[in-house]
């Protein structure tokens, strides 16, 4: 066996362990010289990705491969039939999702070389950075459910500090306070559910629960504060307000990992439905007069509706918002909304016995908008924290012809612009036109909200275009530069990404989308290839 | 009867702490209120690992008695860990917090305003 | 493995379908319109005269940081037509910690009503 092999055999634990590691290094390294620290954390985070697409390339060789590996033994089930083994295991969504993760994670730690620059306490802000990489891709592939949640707390805590990193200011101090209490007591809820489904099932291992679940009125409960919790953590509308106050006073190198941390507990999300529940979705729970209410129908109702509110809020608190990154945190509430809208169109029709495609291709348009999603607006922060660096200002009413100096950041804003407002040909496009043609077919109205919302969020950021771009050259700008090389760089790798996924979007909808939908709409095969057939 | 309370326990620490969090305006009050549902919630772990006439699993050669499997244990002993770092970070941003505004009230900081 | 005629596929979407390289082509050809159209233009401007010159109806021209216009005034009009609507959502968003818990509390109400009552 060459080492190759062996290092695809162990790379799920590899993928944690290494940004683990390295985070605790980091302050004994950064004792030797800032450059070298650099070259460190750099390293440790490439690193990872090659062997995050390693295991990507494995997955992908065949369809419908998934990648299990239990800690500590060979099968996820011990002598006796005890299901408490830890076990990562790895399928077309997980390996979507840490894909993701990895290119926030280079372009954040490029990002942070200039950003972060003048600050003190460096060597803590990397620490708590690759903690936060390594807590995200945990929660991203763990096959275990209360390891999912030492996941979560692992990455809140990491992005609380972060959120606070500038002490100085009492505001980010507060948004700081707001994220943990709301995560402290989301990761409460969720730790709740699990016990539950434990006492019920002797069971922690996300197969094992899926095989044997029965969906009696505990579960009901288990599933309701599940889904509550972590709608929670991702941001949804009503419970989404956490999420301007810590995105606009996070620095913008945080704010793009926060962006994917949303997104890992959307996954934890569509995971617990999808897998954990998946093979009771169809039950009928009631049936009134000769309608079966079935428990995908019911669930997706509530989804769509939750999706049109956040949807709706999000991009008309975004309108009026003048501070930029909390605009921008306010179109990311509502691009989450895009992909539950979405989800929840594709549980209503997903398992139709006699028309499953409307469901798919809405799944599939889902589950390739959180790729853009976290592309689109993470190069918006990105751009907001390059104005922030040049001009000091967070403010739009204060800001003015910036393009005349920094002509390259504007490039960018520009590309973001039109992806995240779903313009041709950028990726947003892409995606959008599939999500608006199947929630066509489940319900038109749905699909004239989505494209008139998307319309009100190119509103949004051709005003912020108009008054931070345009306009004549402001007197107290004129000695504004282009921001340093390293957060170009970063910028840039987002951008090509951006528009790469735009000129092949069925490159990339064959080849790492349909993988990932099929795992979710195939829960057999998940529990099967996990325990083996029980 | 007697083998629900531990239930009853657990909503009611649950409930109070829940009614802390959600109406208290004092910060160090909310943090207590976050702590009472942690306890509830690991007290509900606790209680779900006995089962009726088990002994703990730390002693041998009992024969043919039940033993209770360990596991909840074990998820409570790693959440109260965790309960602990999520509470001292609350607090040190508390500190932070008095720094900056100079009152604990929910209600007058944290509205953004712009 | 990716051939390279997988980069110019169609990505069909049940009822449509959307191909970059086709937009692509449309946006050139309407370049080229547009390009024919502006050479048939006049060609009588010329360069720093009065023409170029702002022109704001005869009025003075204003200082740099007042030509500007603010981002809080670019979608005024919207703004206050829909007041009714902004104002209930600046009451919502109370920067509370604790409302935010309440919305989450009140959340899990509503779904466990449809969920466990429906």
């Amino acid at each position: 066996m060459n080492i190759i092999d062996d290092i695809i055999l162990h790379s799920p634990a590899l993928i944690v362990a290494i940004p683990l590691l390295g985070a605790f290094l980091t302050p004994l390294i950064s004792k030797i010289n800032d450059k070298v620290r650099n070259v460190f954390v750099i390293s440790i985070v490439l690193f990872t990705s090659a062997i995050v697409l390693l295991l990507a390339n494995d997955i992908y060789s065949a369809c419908g491969k998934i990648h299990t590996y239990v800690f500590g033994g060979t099968a996820a089930i011990t002598e006796g039939g005890f299901a408490v083994r830890i076990l990562f295991e790895v399928d077309g969504l997980n390996i979507f999702m840490a894909i993701i993760t990895t290119i926030l994670a280079i372009s954040g730690v490029i990002y942070s070389w200039a950003f972060m620059k003048e600050n003190t306490g460096l060597d803590k802000y990397y620490t708590l950075y690759l903690l936060m990489i390594a807590g995200m891709f945990g929660m991203i592939l763990t096959g275990d459910m209360f390891n999912f949640f030492v996941f979560l707390e692992i990455t809140s805590i990491a992005s609380c500090a972060l959120i606070a990193f500038w002490t100085s200011k009492g505001k980010a101090v507060d948004a700081g306070f707001k994220y943990i209490v709301i995560s402290a007591i989301g990761a409460l809820f969720i730790l709740f559910a699990i016990a539950i489904l434990y006492g019920q099932y002797n069971a922690l291992n996300m197969a094992v629960l899926a095989s044997n679940i029965q969906f009696s009125f505990l579960d009901k409960i288990a599933l309701v504060i599940l889904i509550s919790g972590l709608a929670m953590k991702a941001g949804i509308v009503p419970m989404h307000m956490w999420l301007p106050d810590a995105y606009g006073r996070a620095p913008a190198s945080v704010t793009l990992i926060l962006v994917g941390v949303t997104q890992a507990s959307l996954y934890g999300a569509l995971r617990m439905i999808f897998t954990v529940y998946g093979g009771k979705l169809t039950t009928t729970i009631n049936q009134i007069g000769d309608v079966n209410i079935d428990l995908n129908l019911l669930l997706g109702i509530f989804i769509v509706g939750l999706a049109l509110v956040t949807i709706f809020i999000g991009v008309l608190m975004a309108l009026k918002e003048n501070n930029f990154k909390r605009m921008i945190a306010f179109a990311a509430v509502a691009e989450i909304g895009y992909i539950i809208l979405a989800i929840g169109a594709a549980l209503t029709t997903v398992f139709s016995a006699t028309d499953p495609r409307t469901g798919i291709m809405a799944l599939k348009g889902g589950i390739f908008h959180i790729l853009n999603d976290a592309l689109d607006i993470g190069l918006l922060f990105l751009v907001a924290g390059a104005i922030y660096y040049a001009t000091k200002e967070t403010s739009l009413n204060r800001l003015g012809g910036l393009a005349r100096n920094m002509k390259y950041t504007t490039i960018f804003f520009l590309i973001g612009l039109l992806a995240v407002s779903g313009m041709p040909p950028m990726n947003g496009f892409a995606s959008k036109l599939m999500i608006y043609e199947s929630t066509y077919q489940v319900n038109p109205i749905l699909s004239i909200i989505a494209i008139l919302c998307s319309i009100l969020l190119l509103a949004v950021f051709v005003k912020v275009f108009h008054s931070a771009f345009l306009g004549p050259k402001l007197p107290k700008f004129d000695n504004v530069k282009e921001v340093p090389k390293s957060m170009l760089l970063a910028m840039g790798i987002i951008a090509c990404i951006i528009i790469f996924i735009g000129l092949f979007p069925d490159l990339v909808v064959n080849n790492i989308v349909q993988p990932a939908v099929n795992a979710l709409t195939n829960n057999s095969n998940y529990i099967n290839n996990v325990i083996g057939g029980i | 009867m007697i083998y629900n309370i531990p239930y009853i326990a657990v909503v009611a620490l649950i409930m109070i702490g829940l009614y802390a969090v959600v109406f208290k305006r004092n910060l160090i009050k909310i943090v207590i209120g976050i702590l009472l549902i942690e306890n509830g919630v690991n007290l509900f772990l606790i209680t779900l690992a006995f089962r009726q006439d088990s002994i703990a699993p730390i002693y041998r050669g009992t024969g043919s008695r039940l033993m209770s499997l360990p596991v909840p244990h074990a998820l409570t002993l790693t959440s109260i860990v965790i309960g602990v770092a999520v509470l001292a970070l609350m607090l040190s941003l508390i500190i932070h917090i008095y720094r900056h505004y100079g009152t604990l009230d929910a209600r007058k900081i944290g509205r953004e305003e712009e | 493995m990716i051939e390279i005629q997988d980069f110019l596929r169609t990505l069909g979407t049940n009822s449509g379908f959307w191909n970059p390289l086709v937009w692509g082509i449309i946006i050139v050809i309407a370049l080229l319109i547009a390009y024919i159209i502006r050479g048939r233009g006049k060609k009588e401007y010329k360069k720093q005269t009065e023409q170029t010159k702002v022109f704001l109806s005869g009025n003075p021209e204003l200082e740099k940081e007042e030509m500007h216009i603010k981002a809080s005034n670019v979608y005024w009009g919207f703004m206050e037509s829909f007041k009714w609507l902004y104002t209930g959502l600046e009451k919502m968003h109370t920067g509370n910690v604790s409302d935010y818990i309440l919305w989450f509390v009140v959340v899990i109400g509503i779904f466990f009503i449809i969920l466990g009552v429906i």
